[in-house]
């Protein structure tokens, strides 16, 4: 015993690490290999989806990532609030997903950052997108110079949800078509309510949105922009009918002319305070939930009154679209998942989940869609919608415009001298654009 | 070792740090100066053809922005009323915590030093909480006492007020540890000779604890005025600048035309703005340490 074979056990024991080094070795071979190989057969794609859909669309992904072993999507939410700037910056960061959620609005300005994949190509080659199911105005919004950008996920549009019984104790059966007749039952409400010494605002248009404003000028025909958008035509005939016929609820005080009185808009409507407001189709679940339980039959949907005789009055396409990156190193994949979202069979089932309507016509046919009494009105309006103009400045107007609404709507200014100044504030912000028009960049 | 061979070192040494300070400082302090004579926006970003030198047009434009007065306004107004609050706050817990009278001073000292440790953000998503008009402790703690529930951050007049609260709530502690050892500097015997001459507490303080403590007052004094010049977070986070824009801030509506609208040649002018606001008052500041020595 003693050294020699100390020494003896020692090669023993290098001998033996040497062997296991072996199997260890093997392993991590065989480990890395089969990880290379999952590598190359699964795909990820990053997918960046926005507020409650965000997390909703989950349940989605699951059943995509079913059908299609291959790809794995990975999905990051993003608050509403922040996705605007958050996009902006991973454009400047170079760092944008494969497959974005955009508020349709938005297209303008990832086009004109060349940032978004033309879609025409994959559209062609598909089997479940058809773009002629789609309602048209809602479409209008993704092609931008006659390039195909975005596909719609689903679609928002504003219409009038009322008091059944309000109106009918007015006369009005059904409800009025035309702003004018409108107005005539908003007065006879007002008049009935004084009689009974209560207050009534007939027709609640808040001053801090513009919705029922570009509304009201799209329905007078406005052209918002000329010149090629690089100018604002506000204070052109027809925008200013649009903001005269706004005043005048105001002044007749069909509106209250402040944000305080309104505090509680599902209460407001449940003690009678309001008659008609113009909002979209989150409130079908919202009414349908805080509306004083006694009234549930008492309030309806309408689309829009027009200004002319044509019925429903145009309103607009709101919503979102999925769009692809130029960066995105995965286009295929990533139209795969556009094409599966946006498919009638999966617009039915996120309509289930969350409530938003269906882009495809087809897919409102569907029970779930035909049973509720609410949706009919968002399907006749669906049908006439216009797009905004489609420049980048465009959210910035529309915020600005709101602070005229306020103007107007507290008499601070005339309507001709409120759109007079608004038409330079939006000359200014236009002013790159008419550079640009002006160079023949645009 | 030769002065040159020293300096040389020195400069060996001091060169991470400077070249840190340099990438992320200066250059990009110099590119934002730049970035504010152009018209660096949306239509930039996408193709650098579309970029103009406008001079001081920027510049010019902010003074004709009504927006930009009211954010200087709100701006002012935070730190006008913010700013000695919180200093008075301070040195109120501070003399205390001081106050051979206190108990487990050490564990007060921790408490009200927490907020300054504890993140902005959800700092102020919990006070937003506490601001609820409906179900927020604050009404609720009012309520108890027969007031009419407030609308806190939704009031055009009282969303500043409720900022400056918690922003108050949040820095405190910080000045207050600067004037403990502002107060910890002061001689004993100076309060004891008073005691003996038979001055009262408040002839002691106007005599003995503010004069002793100018030097740190006038540090904590404009210290907190510039860093409230740059209020951002807290609005950002519980008001969006809103109700009215009541509570937009300079570098809110910078954050705002910068990463929302994506001017960013207006938005690098308004910081140079600002950078002009904050050196003067920095140079009041001076002026005002070098009379006090």
């Amino acid at each position: 015993m003693g050294r020699s074979s100390g020494i003896l056990s020692f090669v023993d024991w290098l001998n033996q690490m040497i062997q296991r080094l072996h199997y260890i070795v093997l392993v991590l071979i065989v480990f890395a290999s089969g990880c290379t190989r999952q590598d190359e057969k699964i795909t990820t794609i990053k997918f960046w989806g926005m507020g409650n859909e965000g997390e909703m669309v989950q349940s989605l992904i699951k059943e995509f990532e079913r059908r299609n072993p291959t790809i794995k999507v990975e999905v990051q939410q993003i608050p509403w609030t922040a996705a605007h700037e958050k996009l902006l910056t991973a454009f400047a960061g170079g760092s944008t997903p494969d497959v974005c959620q955009l508020g349709n609005t938005w297209l303008p300005e990832f086009t004109v950052l060349n940032s978004l994949e033309p879609l025409e190509p994959f559209v062609q080659q598909s089997a479940l997108t058809d773009l002629k199911d789609i309602f048209p105005g809602v479409l209008k919004t993704n092609i931008l110079d006659s390039v195909l950008f975005g596909i719609p996920w689903y679609v928002d549009t504003r219409l009038v949800y009322y008091r059944k019984d309000i109106l009918k104790q007015a006369g009005y059966a059904e409800f009025p078509k035309t702003w004018k007749d409108v107005l005539k039952a908003s007065k006879i409400i007002q008049q009935q309510a004084k009689a009974k010494n209560t207050v009534c605002y007939p027709f609640f248009l808040p001053t801090n949105e513009w919705v029922p404003a570009i509304v009201l000028g799209m329905q007078s025909g406005g052209n918002f922009l000329k010149d090629k958008d690089s100018q604002g035509n506000f204070k052109g005939k027809q925008f200013t009918s649009a903001f005269t016929l706004m005043s005048e609820i105001y002044r007749q005080e069909y509106s209250p002319s402040g944000m305080q009185l309104i505090t509680n808009l599902y209460n407001s409507f449940s003690d009678g305070l309001i008659a008609m407001y113009i909002t979209g189709p989150w409130n079908i679940g919202e009414f349908s939930r805080r509306i004083a339980p006694e009234l549930q039959n008492e309030w309806m949907t309408a689309p829009m009154p027009s200004m002319d005789s044509l019925s429903p009055g145009v309103s607009l396409p709101l919503g979102t679209s999925l769009a692809i990156f130029r960066k995105s190193e995965h286009k295929g994949a990533a139209w795969k998942l556009i094409e599966f979202l946006t498919s009638v069979e999966q617009s039915i089932e996120f309509y289930k989940i969350t409530g938003n309507l269906p882009p495809r016509r087809s897919a409102w046919q569907d029970s779930a869609l035909a049973s509720n009494i609410y949706i009919k009105a968002f399907y006749q309006q669906l049908q006439r919608v216009d797009p905004l103009p489609q420049v980048p400045e465009w959210e910035q107007i529309v915020i600005r415009l709101q602070t005229y609404v306020e103007y107007i709507a507290t008499g601070t200014m005339t309507v001709d001298a409120a759109l007079k100044q608004f038409d330079g504030e939006v000359d200014v912000m236009l002013e790159k654009r008419r550079w640009m028009v002006e160079k023949g960049m645009k | 070792m030769t002065s040159n061979a020293r300096t040389a070192t020195a400069w060996i040494f001091l060169s991470p740090a400077m070249a840190v300070i340099g990438i992320f400082f200066v250059i990009p302090v110099l590119a934002a100066f730049v970035l504010s004579f152009t018209d660096f926006d949306i239509y930039s970003l996408g193709n650098w053809n579309y970029i103009r030198f406008i001079g001081f047009q920027n510049y010019l434009r902010i003074l004709d922005t009504p927006l930009f007065w009211k954010a200087l306004k709100n701006t002012f107004y935070f730190v006008l009323i913010g700013g000695p609050l919180s200093v008075a706050v301070s040195l109120g817990t501070a003399m205390m915590l001081n106050s051979k009278l206190a108990k487990f001073k050490s564990l007060y000292r921790t408490i009200y030093f927490l907020p300054v440790v504890s993140s902005l953000i959800a700092v102020a998503i919990i006070w937003r909480y506490l601001y609820h008009p409906a179900h927020g402790l604050l009404n609720y703690v009012l309520s108890t006492v027969g007031i009419s529930p407030v609308d806190w951050l939704g009031d055009p007049a009282l969303a500043m007020p409720a900022i400056i609260i918690m922003a108050v709530w949040k820095n405190f502690g910080y000045n207050m540890l600067i004037f403990i050892a502002g107060l910890q500097n002061i001689p004993e015997d100076l309060y004891e000779a008073a005691h003996l001459d038979g001055a009262s507490w408040s002839q002691q303080f106007k005599e003995i604890t503010l004069p002793m403590l100018k030097p740190t007052t006038v540090f904590v004094v404009m210290i907190t005025i510039i860093g409230y010049f740059q209020l951002f977070a807290e609005p950002y986070v519980m008001t969006q600048g809103g109700p009215l824009n009541s509570t937009t801030s300079i570098v809110l509506l910078m954050y705002e035309q910068g990463f929302r609208w994506w001017s960013m040649g207006y938005a690098a002018a308004i910081a140079f703005v600002l950078f002009i606001i904050i050196l003067f008052f920095t140079l009041l500041q001076m002026l005002l340490q070098r009379s006090v020595k």
